[in-house]
């Protein structure tokens, strides 16, 4: 059956950022995606993703590990809406969206 | 200052980049979800502002509202939600009378997989601007983005006071796909890029009226002219039944200029411009030092 997957990961994170006004990044386009970040009272890094590609959770994982190993995020929601974005460009945009969490905070 | 292109910026760049700077203060935000009903149904992604971002902020110093259209997301399409955006933000702007409304249109016209309501939408747009001008408050339209401006949009931006364009965009009712798939070939050749644009670019709208300003493809120049735009003394032009008739006048008119004429170069040859191959080579400039002629014969 096709239609849209919804995949979640909750990880247990150091980092809190202050307090932020939601941000987001990218725009949903075929082969892009686009990130909403907003603030949790949660010690955890959540991440929902709605994506048009089904079956490709493995590689969600992998590439969600890897954006947490880097910045342990804590208290931050992340939400995805993916048309069939490939992992690089999945990573330069939860890199988009942890680079404007640092601007925000400066 | 370095150039910035305006077809290559997100609608939400344009917005920061031609507003006065930190302050836009957007109404239905991302996080605030308002999202399209429909094309979950159809399994497809939806966009956390639907493809459109609208809100209040300052244009030199004017307070304005304003409406960016996303051609990335679904080529722009007006939604059911997306349209709704864009009625409430008219409607508001009746309410609150600010000193002007922007449209930063891009998009192919009604999203076809919301069929009905983006019709429906994009009908009350068009009823909501002419209201909004016949109150007196000026609504001006930028096409510049990739995507062009076509469909229920084209006449849209057509029903605002004043559409300012640059080279790289494109204003029509069908998409020259369309009328290719629906004409054939002979009729229109959608892969002949050079035709495109010279049928639907911003040199053509401009000679031809249907544009007021051709400006660079560059969000300052697109900056300069909108904040131009509304502070003229005439930035308002209430749609009257005056004004309409002369517009239907002026409309005849460039109809017997144009005669049976069907490629732009020859309707720019009948409008008094010499060399007209060479308009699509020429600069903005160039191209602007050509209008007070043409205007003159489409004035008849």
């Amino acid at each position: 059956m096709s239609g849209m997957e919804t995949l979640c990961y909750e990880l247990l994170g150091s980092r809190r950022p202050a307090p932020f006004a939601p941000v987001l990044v990218g725009v949903v386009a075929s082969g892009n995606l686009e990130v909403l970040v907003e603030s949790t009272d949660s010690d955890r890094c959540i991440l929902r993703i709605d994506t048009s590609a089904r079956g490709f959770g493995t590689i969600w994982e992998a590439v969600v590990r890897d954006f947490h190993g880097r910045h342990r995020l804590a208290g931050v929601a992340l939400t995805i809406h993916d048309m069939g974005a490939t992992p690089a460009i999945v990573s330069l945009r939860l890199e988009q969206a942890a680079a404007q969490l640092e601007e925000g905070r400066a | 200052m370095i150039r910035m292109s305006y077809a290559e910026c997100s609608a939400r760049q344009r917005l920061s980049l031609l507003l006065d700077e930190g302050r836009f203060r957007e109404w239905l935000p991302p996080q605030a979800r308002v999202m399209s009903p429909h094309l979950a149904q159809l399994s497809m992604p939806c966009a956390f502002d639907d493809g459109i971002a609208i809100g209040c902020g300052y244009l030199a110093g004017r307070n304005v509202f304003v409406a960016a259209q996303e051609g990335e997301f679904m080529g722009g399409g007006v939604g059911e939600v997306h349209g709704a955006k864009l009625t409430g933000l008219l409607l508001r702007a009746l309410r609150d009378r600010p000193s002007a409304v922007v449209l930063l249109a891009e998009s192919g016209g009604v999203r076809l997989h919301e069929a009905n309501a983006g019709l429906i939408a994009v009908s009350e747009v068009m009823r909501a601007v002419l209201d909004v001008r016949a109150a007196g408050i000026p609504v001006v339209t930028l096409v510049g983005g990739s995507k062009g401006c076509f469909g229920g949009m084209g006449i849209v931006a057509r029903c605002t006071d004043r559409v300012i364009m640059s080279e790289t965009g494109r204003l029509s009712m069908s998409g020259p796909e369309v009328i290719e798939a629906s004409e054939g070939v002979e009729e229109f050749d959608a892969g002949d890029r050079a035709l495109v644009w010279r049928t639907t670019g911003g040199k053509h709208r401009f000679l031809s009226g249907d544009c007021d300003e051709l400006v660079e493809d560059d969000v300052q120049a697109f900056r300069e002219a909108a904040a131009a735009a509304i502070s003229r003394p005439d930035a308002s032009r209430p749609p009257t039944l005056d004004a309409l008739q002369r517009e239907h006048s002026a409309l005849a008119q460039r109809l017997a200029v144009a005669g049976t004429e069907a490629d732009a170069i020859s309707f720019w040859s009948r409008l008094g411009v010499q060399g007209a191959a060479r308009v699509p080579d020429l600069g903005v400039a160039a191209v602007a030092a050509l209008r007070p002629r043409v205007a003159a014969m489409l004035a008849g």
